[in-house]
């Protein structure tokens, strides 16, 4: 880390809160709406949530593929859903939803704006996300070999087995534990109670990794209002704070890294602060059950610490949405008073290579 | 008998190919599923906008500047005005249609938006802004949800427009 | 309040029709390690990397930073992509500049790029969608029926569209790295030319180019390299929706409203006065006109006759695209940055031959999609 970086940590930040979130139902294909009437009643619940509306909006950030939905510019029709007349200033990030969040925190550090909306969709429906995601690699050396996700995922199940750092028992009872969380969020796609001895009977999809420890395949979308200043008062009795935030990205080559740490997930936490107190809960972007485990232990979680108690992705995996939904599932923790401090976190590329991270409290 | 063997003299790999075909299926949505339909019936259906009252077609279900949904089905005409266009007189992969072919925004009667529409039956020298089209619609049992079921437009032999009507359109 | 940013370092490819002597990496390190040296920096320096390319689909790379993090020094460093259209290059920018401003980072390198004979971006851009009509013929397919329009509405004569290309292209004879280098240009030559979407000829349209862009941008108290800094006076978005009942689309609100922004953001009433020299993106002859207008150098209606008095040529005063613009290089991720990164050259005064004397204040600008996206920024060489 930079010199630069290392004061940057301790900078004093202005704060600014998540002033309202809301989320599309999760499901496995949304065959019934395009990607705008997926997102509008998305964003006017967003706004409705604290009685507001476009024109209290400074500024807005999106996030989503193009590679997804199958045609460039996806997000130019997508901004329909809000209406941006008069013009606005926008932005937009092929990234998930929650780096659109990251850019539009950082714009209201300058003082100037004091609220954003971001908004993110992830239709993962329309192609075959196997072979999409493929596009994510190398393009000389591992895209034309068409390697797709899920075995990717596995190559790191078994590195962490190998390792002794976990077990197939390990994955099952993350998953059984959080598909039964699940049962109590109305937005999940997948939810049941089923106990780790059934899951472990499942087949394998790509061995190490059962079924149960996949992720679904979900069309969702998620919106969210930043607010600082007086608004984050008028807008709310008790704000959700952004008291960290920070991401980092590792290096692309699978044989290059541990697959069985994260240490971008590691440094991002530093500089966000997660260790300055203590965590009641987290919401971790693990799209693959053993993944939690990694991003538990880079974290610098205890076991008292409650893990996606929303379901997490195994629950839904609206792929460039997730992060987002993850944030958003926390701040609500800590606005139902739940919790008092938690952190989130969003992931990006095969096997966890970029990392963000999200400190948020109440007061 | 090749003469060149070693790294060297074969020089740097400078293009590596890798195919890609991806197939998807696209959601219309529930206000193009209503343009959808009415072009399988062979005929334009708009969509006004409950705030502003404009009447966008197709719509995408949403009022672009209201960010509304749009709900009330407005039937439209099968005449309209080009507002504007160009002739396209350039290949590319992919292309369906015979070059070079005239490439105009059409605004139907009724309509507050222009669409892209392919004009045919004239010349390419004789296009002009403000000129009055007629949708010209495949035979009935050939109508589908899609917008091949609009073979073209054509010259509607009405006198042109005045730009007064159509440039608030541009 | 916002910190103070400049731009400490530039770099930049040649931009050729195919550049099969680099990879996709080796192309954006040719430009980062560039604007490094400018900036009398190594890897170690920068904390953030910001990049910005348009749409994915025209490489076959999907979120290319991730396989580009090692090759730009970003690992262990927080990468951010960006993705606003045609106007991506000026936005990347835009965000790097604000990771500044904010005070999160003190040194950002962003990086923006194309290589566009990696895969057809015609293809990419016309690709066929289920519900509109197969018509689409790439860009100029989309842009020539707004240039008629602006034809008709401003009385504007036929040939000065061909002016432009002839102005810019002679002014990349300037520029050793842009793409087209065309002694022999003249109105003829361009009249000549094959009619691709009438009104506009070929050599009225932008290249296809693979090339990259890279800028350090640095804040007050981290500043370095020998060229003097160049301080972001103003800068701005905007964006409007595609496609609405009665959108002026030759002269975009959205576009209005952005330079009315970063004019106030850097205390200027008067931009034909006020701003020395100007890179603007115009990927078709006839936006330069169009743009005068835009950006308010001129009445509605005046933009032709700037660029035929010659105002916009290199002597005039005031010289739009020096180095050629995007109808001479047009790497089309990376030609929004190169806008924002030719002007920081004018202002530090290292552009050379086609560095315009005394430049001290230069606007950059670009747009995107259906001319609803606007990025811009105003730099200057005082600190503001």
């Amino acid at each position: 880390m930079s010199a630069a970086a290392a004061t940057a940590k301790r900078a004093v930040r202005r704060p600014v809160s998540i002033a309202s979130f809301a989320q599309s139902e999760n499901v496995r294909q949304d065959d019934q709406h395009n990607e705008v009437e997926m997102l509008m009643p998305v964003v006017a619940e967003v706004f409705a949530n604290i009685g507001i509306t476009k024109n209290d909006i400074d500024f807005i950030c999106s996030g989503s593929s193009d590679y997804l939905i199958g045609g460039p510019f996806s997000f130019v029709t997508a901004l329909d859903a809000v209406g941006v007349w008069p013009p606005m200033p926008e932005s937009h990030t092929e990234m998930d939803g929650a780096w659109a969040l990251y850019e539009a925190w950082a714009l209201l550090q300058e003082g100037e704006i004091d609220a954003a909306l971001v908004y993110s969709f992830g239709r993962s429906s329309p192609g075959n996300l196997n072979e999409i995601l493929a596009l994510q690699l190398d393009p000389y050396y591992l895209a034309p070999l068409w390697p797709d996700p899920v075995s990717l995922a596995a190559l790191q199940a078994r590195a962490l087995i190998d390792a002794g750092k976990g077990s197939e028992e390990d994955f099952a009872a993350i998953a059984s534990r959080s598909r039964k969380d699940a049962l109590s969020n109305p937005n999940a796609q997948v939810a049941h109670d089923i106990p780790v001895e059934t899951l472990l009977r499942d087949e394998y999809v790509v061995s190490p990794l059962r079924r149960h420890a996949l992720p679904p395949i979900t069309d969702g979308a998620a919106a969210m209002v930043l607010a600082a200043g007086d608004k984050a008062r008028e807008w709310s009795d008790k704000p959700v704070w952004i008291s960290g935030f920070d991401h980092r990205i590792e290096t692309h080559s699978l044989g290059a890294r541990d697959l069985t740490s994260s240490p971008s997930t590691a440094k991002a936490a530093d500089v966000a602060g997660v260790a300055d107190g203590p965590i009641d809960v987290a919401e971790l972007h693990a799209p693959f059950a053993h993944q939690e485990m990694i991003l538990k232990e880079a974290l610098g979680l205890d076991d008292g610490v409650t893990i996606n108690p929303s379901g997490g992705a195994l629950a839904a995996n609206p792929i460039m949405s997730a992060g987002l939904i993850r944030i958003g599932e926390a701040a609500a923790r800590i606005a139902s008073g739940q919790a008092a401090r938690a952190v989130a976190h969003a992931t990006s590329g095969p096997c966890l290579q970029q990392n963000l991270v999200c400190v948020l409290e109440g007061e | 008998m090749s003469a060149r063997t070693t790294t060297e003299e074969l020089g740097p790999v400078t293009t590596l190919a890798t195919p890609i075909r991806l197939d998807f299926e696209f959601t219309p949505g529930v206000a193009q599923s209503r343009f959808l339909r009415g072009l399988e019936k062979g005929k334009f259906v708009g969509q006004r906008c409950p705030t502003c009252g404009k009447v966008y077609v197709p719509s995408r279900g949403s009022c672009p500047t209201d960010g509304v949904p749009t709900t009330e089905d407005v039937d439209l005409g099968n005449v309209g005005t080009v507002t504007t266009y160009c002739v396209v007189n350039v290949p590319f992969a992919g292309q369906s249609i015979e070059i070079p072919y005239i490439c105009a925004q059409v605004l139907l009667d009724g309509a507050n938006i222009s669409f892209m529409g392919l004009i045919q039956e004239i010349p390419t020298d004789e296009i002009r802004m403000g000129m009055r089209v007629e949708a010209v619609w495949v035979e009935p049992e050939e109508l589908t949800p899609s917008l091949a079921s609009v073979r073209y437009f054509r010259p509607s032999g009405e006198p042109d427009a005045d730009y007064e009507t159509y440039k608030d359109y541009l | 309040m916002a910190e103070y940013c400049a731009v400490i370092g530039v770099g930049q490819t040649h931009h050729k029709s195919k550049r099969d002597d680099v990879s996709i990496a080796g192309l954006v390190r040719e430009a980062a390690k560039m604007a490094l040296a400018d900036a009398d920096l190594t890897w170690t320096d920068i904390d953030a990397v910001v990049i910005g390319k348009a749409p994915d689909m025209f490489e076959g790379n999907m979120m290319p930073e991730l396989y580009l993090a090692p090759a730009l020094g970003a690992v262990g460093k927080p990468m951010f992509r960006v993705h606003t259209a045609g106007s991506v290059g000026g936005s990347t920018s835009l965000v790097a500049a604000h990771l500044i401003s904010s005070g999160i980072h003190k040194r950002v390198l962003t990086v923006a790029y194309e290589k566009q004979s990696d895969s057809d971006a015609m293809w990419a851009l016309s690709v066929p969608q289920p519900f509109a009509a197969p018509l689409l013929a790439g860009a100029g397919g989309y842009f020539a029926p707004h240039i008629r329009a602006y034809m008709r509405r401003s009385g504007a004569p036929e040939y000065i569209g061909r002016m432009v290309a002839v102005k810019d292209r002679i002014n990349a004879l300037r520029n050793p790295y842009a793409h087209l280098h065309l002694p022999d240009i003249d109105m003829k030559m361009v009249e000549d030319s094959m009619m691709l979407w009438d009104p506009l000829r070929y050599l009225e349209a932008c290249p296809s180019s693979d090339g990259a862009a890279a800028m350090v941008l640095a804040a007050e108290d981290s500043l370095s390299g020998s060229y003097p800094p160049a301080w972001i006076h103003g800068m701005a978005m905007r964006s409007e929706p595609t496609m609405f009942a009665g959108r002026d689309q030759v002269n975009p609100q959205a576009g209005r409203d952005c330079s009315a922004d970063v004019y106030a953001q850097a205390g200027i009433t008067n931009p034909r006065a006020e701003i020395d020299v100007a890179e603007v993106y115009v990927p078709f002859s006839w936006y330069e006109p169009m743009w005068l207008e835009n950006l308010g150098f001129c009445d509605l209606g005046d933009g032709w006759k700037l660029t035929e008095a010659g105002a916009t040529a290199f002597e005039g005063d005031i010289p739009w695209n020096t180095s050629g613009g995007v109808l001479s290089s047009n790497p089309i991720g990376a030609s929004g940055m190169l806008r924002f990164l030719e002007v920081a050259m004018q202002v530090r005064g290292q552009a050379g031959e086609h560095q315009i004397d005394g430049a001290r204040r230069a606007l950059g600008q670009a747009y995107g999609g259906g001319s609803q996206f606007f990025s811009m920024w105003v730099l200057g060489s005082d600190k503001p």
